[in-house]
């Protein structure tokens, strides 16, 4: 047992009664800085809706230096492509590697029947990926190359979405989380964002589009708190406007597009949503779309995968066992036959004691 | 004999006289007063009133409503479209116009659900269908026998307004492939929509991309005629312009102390009819005040001819005859009702015959059921007669046993009685 010395009354009685675990988010926050942070975030819509400027216009880099735009001609019979940008970038010491995946060529040809299947492909690949480095036997060093987050553009041209933006969202809606953006909003003056924006919700609802829902506020937050979260909820699908420029407005240079009757600040709140898509992206939801990822769509994936697998071993009659077979990373052949020898040792004896074998 | 053929040769003589004379360029000494056969010409037209169809073809929500109700300054009733229409159709709706002294009779056809659907292969083949129907419906008209092409209300479309969306790269491959299907058929304008997204450096980017694509396709878009002098300068000019970047709007705004249509965004007011900020003013004029009745021109003399002549070719008729010798639509008409007339006869002919040979045949297989149904028949109730004539046998059978039976019972019975007579007469003694 433990005996209290007395100590000196010098020694605050707040130094007695401290612990010190109160320090663990600064030890968190310590490790975390070292050891980096990696986001992978998917653009997909249709080309010509600014998906790559606002990219830009987010990470404040440019990361599409030199792309070739393909010729209408070019896009009749196109098919969809998966192309990967990672870039390192830094702040205040803060090291974040981001992967931007684009989706060139959905829904440019005429005939888009099922364009979105490289996109899941693509997004099934990463889990399966992932699947197995986390299922193998070195785990150290495992590269999350899982999609934590799709932007889907929708065009501000409509009349709320189209029959490819539902059945795109609905073929990705279980795999990975949808944020919807209206794009190019500076094509709608603010009843028509309204307008727009209460249809989408209104369609996402019909047709059962699951996207990403921010998370509920704690209880205890402050209502200043939660004042900005409702409005951020009650803001989406975000209405954004993105520009690789920059210009002067008011006296300061800010990113923005010039207009003969004005100028649009990106930044500007007035103008548009990118200053919200843009906190909540990066500044306050980026790991809880990261968690959802690995908790909710891989988790799913990974529950349908071993289901399959499963189910499978029963037709082929081998045993049921209570330990789930991993899939690859097969012991070697003679590893597997004292595998099956020992096994065999443990039922005879069983069966000869008399007990009844735990599971035939 | 002598004096008819001088005659004759008289007679010939004036013939080639005639037909070799020159047109001969006269001055007049005075005014006449045919000046003012234009006059007359136009005073006409606006007694019968004019005629002008267009046909808006472009994406749902990019715009076509509002910009027709801005062109001609009013509202034309539109309910919003969906999105979610299985195919592409036209909405034709005609209404009737006035300014001034004109009457105009304008048709605009929209095309609802064009863009929307994921597969778009066919979306070309509404619109195409509708234009030919209504090439079809006039030549109908046309080849009657008792026609009134002046009474006639004309649904050929004038004008193809295409409504490219403001994308800022290119045009989209469903463009390309529509206006490809559309250029003989119709005269294109092609339209940026919505062209308060796209900013001024931006824009001449995209217009050079488009019309280059356009030309590098082969895609012939209508030109503003050039060869009228008065005209021809400001039409020359208009041309570099194209495509024309849009912008539409119902909505009045204040500016300044006037009161414009315009848009009123957050950052600015886009007005629609201040040339710096878009070419609508560009596109009424060419469309409206300069070229309509240009444009009514070309639909009839070019792409209606051309209609008329593919349809024609495809019936078989031609304008000269093996022999070079100009054919007669009404010989060339006789001969092909006549063989078509024939035709029928041999198809009827074959029809009727092979009627005939179902019937045989049908026939045939039923009186081979009834002849197996007879036999059947026969060989059943051969097979009842034998039946009953085994039971009658047996039933005598039985009756003879029974008969036998009855006698020895009787019999029996008989001697029963005798005997116990005799015992007791034997006991007596």
């Amino acid at each position: 047992f433990v005996t209290f010395t007395r100590t000196r009354s010098s020694i605050s009685t707040f130094e007695k009664q401290y612990v010190g675990f109160a320090t663990l988010p600064n030890q968190v926050h310590r490790k975390s800085v070292k050891k980096g942070f990696d986001f992978t975030l998917m653009v997909a819509g249709e080309s010509g809706m600014g998906k790559s400027t606002l990219v830009n216009s987010l990470f404040l880099t440019d990361l599409y230096k030199d792309r070739k735009l393909l010729n209408a001609e070019e896009r009749i019979n196109q098919t969809v492509e998966i192309i990967k940008h990672t870039v390192d970038i830094e702040e205040k010491g803060v090291k974040l590697k981001l992967t931007i995946v684009d989706t060139p060529g959905f829904g440019d040809a005429v005939n888009n029947n099922q364009c979105w299947k490289p996109i899941t492909d693509y997004i099934d690949q990463q889990f399966e990926q992932y699947f197995r480095d986390e299922s193998g036997l070195n785990r150290k060093n495992i590269q999350d190359n899982r999609v934590h987050c799709c932007l889907y553009f929708i065009p501000p041209f409509g009349h709320g979405l189209r029959p490819v933006d539902v059945e795109f969202m609905k073929a990705l809606h279980e795999k990975v989380n949808i944020i919807p953006l209206i794009a190019k909003a500076d094509c709608l003056t603010p009843n028509e964002i309204k307008k727009l924006k209460d249809r989408i919700r209104e369609e996402i609802d019909k047709f059962g589009i699951k996207v990403y829902q921010f998370p509920e506020c704690d209880s205890d937050e402050d209502e200043e708190f939660k004042q900005l979260d409702k409005e951020l909820k009650e803001c989406t699908p975000f209405a954004v406007i993105g520009s690789n420029t920059v210009v002067e407005a008011r006296g300061q240079r800010v990113r923005g597009r010039l207009y003969p009757w004005g100028i649009v600040e990106v930044e500007n709140q007035s103008h548009c949503d990118f200053v919200k898509l843009r906190n909540m992206l990066i500044r306050s939801h980026m790991h809880d779309l990261k968690d959802v990822t690995c908790d909710v769509h891989y988790e799913n994936y990974r529950a349908q995968c071993i289901q399959e697998m499963t189910s499978k071993l029963a037709q082929d009659n081998r045993m049921e066992s209570p330990i789930p077979i991993l899939p690859l990373s097969t012991p070697d052949v003679d590893t597997e036959k004292l595998i099956k020898m020992k096994d065999e040792e443990v039922l005879y004896k069983a069966w000869s004691c008399g007990q009844e074998s735990p599971n035939f | 004999m002598f004096k008819i053929v001088s005659l004759v040769v008289r007679h010939l003589k004036k013939k080639i006289l005639f037909t070799n004379e020159e047109k001969r360029n006269l001055s007049l000494g005075g005014h006449v007063g045919f000046d003012s056969l234009p006059d007359q010409l136009v005073s006409k037209s606006v007694t019968q009133g004019f005629c002008f169809n267009i046909l808006c073809v472009g994406e749902t929500g990019i715009g076509k409503s509002t910009l027709m109700n801005t062109l001609f300054n009013t509202m034309f009733e539109n309910e919003e479209a969906s999105h979610y229409q299985n195919g592409v159709y036209l909405r034709p709706r005609t209404y009737d116009l006035q300014e001034s002294n004109v009457h105009l009779k304008l048709t605009i056809v929209d095309t609802v659900g064009f863009g929307d659907q994921i597969n778009k292969e066919d979306s070309y083949k509404p619109i195409v269908d509708y234009i030919d129907t209504q090439f079809e419906n006039y030549l109908q008209e046309e080849l009657k026998i008792k026609r009134s092409l002046f009474n006639y209300h004309d649904t050929r479309i004038h004008i193809c307004l295409y409504f490219i969306a403001p994308t800022g790269h290119s045009l989209k491959s469903l463009d390309l492939v529509t206006m490809k299907k559309l250029d003989s058929k119709v005269n294109i304008i092609p339209i940026i929509a919505k062209a308060d997204t796209i900013s001024k450096s931006e824009l001449h980017k995209f217009k050079i991309k488009i019309m280059s694509e356009l030309v590098s396709n082969g895609v012939q878009i209508y030109q503003f005629p050039t060869d009228d002098e008065a005209v021809s300068e400001i039409n020359a000019s208009m041309n570099a312009h194209l495509p024309f970047a849009v912008v539409g709007s119902v909505e009045e705004v204040k500016v300044g102390n006037k009161t414009v249509r315009a848009r009123q965004y957050p950052w600015g007011v886009v007005q629609v009819e201040n040339e710096s900020h878009c070419d609508f003013v560009k596109l009424r004029e060419m469309l409206i005040r300069v070229n309509m009745e240009d444009l009514r021109e070309q639909t009839h003399a070019r792409h209606y001819e051309l209609y008329r002549r593919c349809k024609l070719e495809e019936m078989g008729f031609k304008d000269t005859d093996p022999d070079s010798q100009p054919f007669s639509l009404q010989e060339t008409y006789e001969a092909k009702r006549k063989e078509f007339l024939g035709d029928l006869q041999r198809k009827e002919e074959e029809m009727r015959q092979m009627f005939v040979n179902k019937v045989k045949e049908t026939e045939a297989e039923l009186k081979e059921k009834e002849r197996e149904l007879h036999d059947k028949f026969e060989q059943l109730k051969r097979m009842h007669q034998e039946e009953k004539r085994k039971v009658e046998e047996k039933r005598r059978d039985l009756e003879e046993e029974m008969n036998a039976f009855n006698r020895k019972k009787v019999a029996a019975e008989t001697l029963s009685l005798s005997q116990p007579l005799k015992k007791e007469k034997d006991k007596k003694k």
